[in-house]
């Protein structure tokens, strides 16, 4: 979606705010959102794209105004709700309406240390799907908008660049957030010159690499 | 069992845009204002559903506060500047290579290490969420999550690196690597001159977390008056 979140490239954002010894959590409340973002993903119920699409959805406005971890809690709520663990009253009122706990996967605190470490797969070597590109093939993004989640940003869509490297086959995000199934595709990181993205004004010298799915391209 | 009480205004909606058709609940999601609270709210009643256990919880914010950081990148920079071989594996395969040190967690499955020489400087940014090496890195500072750096990193990389106080010549090459995918990047820093008697630890102590994004540069210490 041509939402909000897709900021490569825009202006008027402020300068870079950095602060000493910053602290993992700057208040309690962060890491307990953090943490049940982790608990409440091992349920399994929805995945990592639909995660991310849950908060590209927030409305623009709230996107930029709230910070990282009130985005999350946002979105985890709407999560919950969405898919049926708690309802709508229930967060409002912070008092459980049903005893009967759907079945759902508890993390315990013994598997929580492993947990923090898990690792999540997202390549599919053995999956069915054509390479239609090797290293070294010239490609333009295609032009492409649609409503729904991608990992395609606006600033490349319609810009040449070239295949650089060749990462496997891995799920792809336009289709899992959205429940069509992984639909696994080959991926590759293309790069484009800084001037063809930016134009004149941009370093000769410079430019960006991004990590894009077979589908996303067309050969130049 | 704690309850709260909400007035109407303080609520925030969210997710009221829903314009593409997937079938989602489309109502309002009403939820207290003040994060603190609603955090709470939200945990008391997943645990009082029994869906999530508080010592979990403790567990995982201990483990990010304590046990998975900057520190965990810095030792296999650290590695990779006293072990040509390691070097090596790490430029080719960052995933295994990370895991001979015992790092191989959430987000660092597929670990891509990219290294700084006199000629080509790496940066790394993710201008549509805020994907971060979490298994080397810990979790990302908060200016790497925001607009700011995220709008300019891939548009104007030098004049970010130039707020970070990095001046870099016009013949070095940036390149930015926007984390569009499930690859992580860890950006392996050039060795400072005038280090080459430092031990690995103390190699590792100069390696900051700037220096392992891009937006920085690691110098030997300062001579001991």
């Amino acid at each position: 979606m041509n939402g909000i979140h897709d900021l490569g490239g825009m202006h008027g954002m402020g300068p870079i705010v950095r602060e000493e010894n910053e602290p993992v959590f700057h208040e309690p409340w962060e890491g307990r959102v953090y943490a049940i973002t982790r608990a409440i993903g091992a349920f399994g119920k929805w995945n990592l794209d639909a995660s991310r699409h849950a908060i590209e959805m927030l409305p623009p406005a709230d996107y930029l105004r709230m910070s990282y971890y009130e985005k999350w809690l946002a979105r985890n709520i709407g999560l919950l709700i969405r898919h049926g663990i708690i309802t709508r009253e229930e967060i409002e009122t912070g008092k459980a309406a049903t005893e009967a706990a759907p079945a759902l996967r508890r993390l315990s605190a013994a598997e929580a240390a492993a947990h923090a470490n898990r690792r999540d797969r997202y390549s599919r070597p053995d999956a069915a799907a054509v390479a239609r590109f090797v290293v070294g093939d010239r490609v333009r993004a295609r032009n492409m908008n649609p409503e729904g989640h991608t990992r395609l940003p606006r600033y490349a869509r319609g810009k040449q660049g070239v295949i650089s490297r060749h990462h496997g086959i891995f799920v792809f995000p336009d289709t899992n957030a959205h429940f069509q199934g992984e639909q696994p595709q080959h991926l590759y990181s293309v790069r484009f010159a800084a001037r063809e993205l930016w134009g004149d004004e941009a370093s000769p010298r410079d430019c960006v690499h991004l990590d894009l799915w077979d589908p996303y391209l067309d050969h130049a | 069992m704690h309850t709260f009480s909400l007035q109407p205004e303080a609520r925030v909606y969210i997710g009221a845009v829903h314009a593409h058709g997937h079938a989602h609940d489309h109502e309002h999601q009403a939820v207290p204002s003040d994060p603190a609270l609603r955090t709470k709210a939200l945990e008391s009643l997943l645990v009082e559903k029994g869906l999530v256990d508080p010592a979990a919880l403790d567990t995982l914010v201990d483990a990010f506060e304590n046990k998975i950081g900057p520190r965990n990148g810095a030792r296999v920079v650290a590695r990779a500047w006293v072990d040509p071989e390691y070097k090596k594996r790490l430029l080719v395969d960052g995933g295994s290579a990370i895991a001979e040190l015992g790092y191989a967690g959430s987000q660092g499955e597929h670990l891509i290490a990219v290294e700084n020489t006199p000629q080509v400087h790496n940066l790394v940014v993710c201008t549509l969420c805020s994907c971060y090496p979490w298994a080397v890195l810990g979790l990302p500072p908060v200016w790497y999550k925001s607009a700011p750096y995220r709008s300019r990193a891939v548009i104007d990389p030098r004049g970010v690196l130039r707020e970070f106080g990095l001046e870099l010549p016009e013949e070095t090459e940036i390149r930015v690597w926007d984390s569009t995918a499930e690859i992580r990047y860890l950006v392996v820093p050039e060795r400072p001159v005038g280090t080459e008697n430092l031990s690995e630890d103390d190699l590792a102590a100069l390696v900051s977390r700037d220096s392992m994004i891009g937006t920085a540069k690691v110098f030997a210490p300062k001579p001991k008056p």
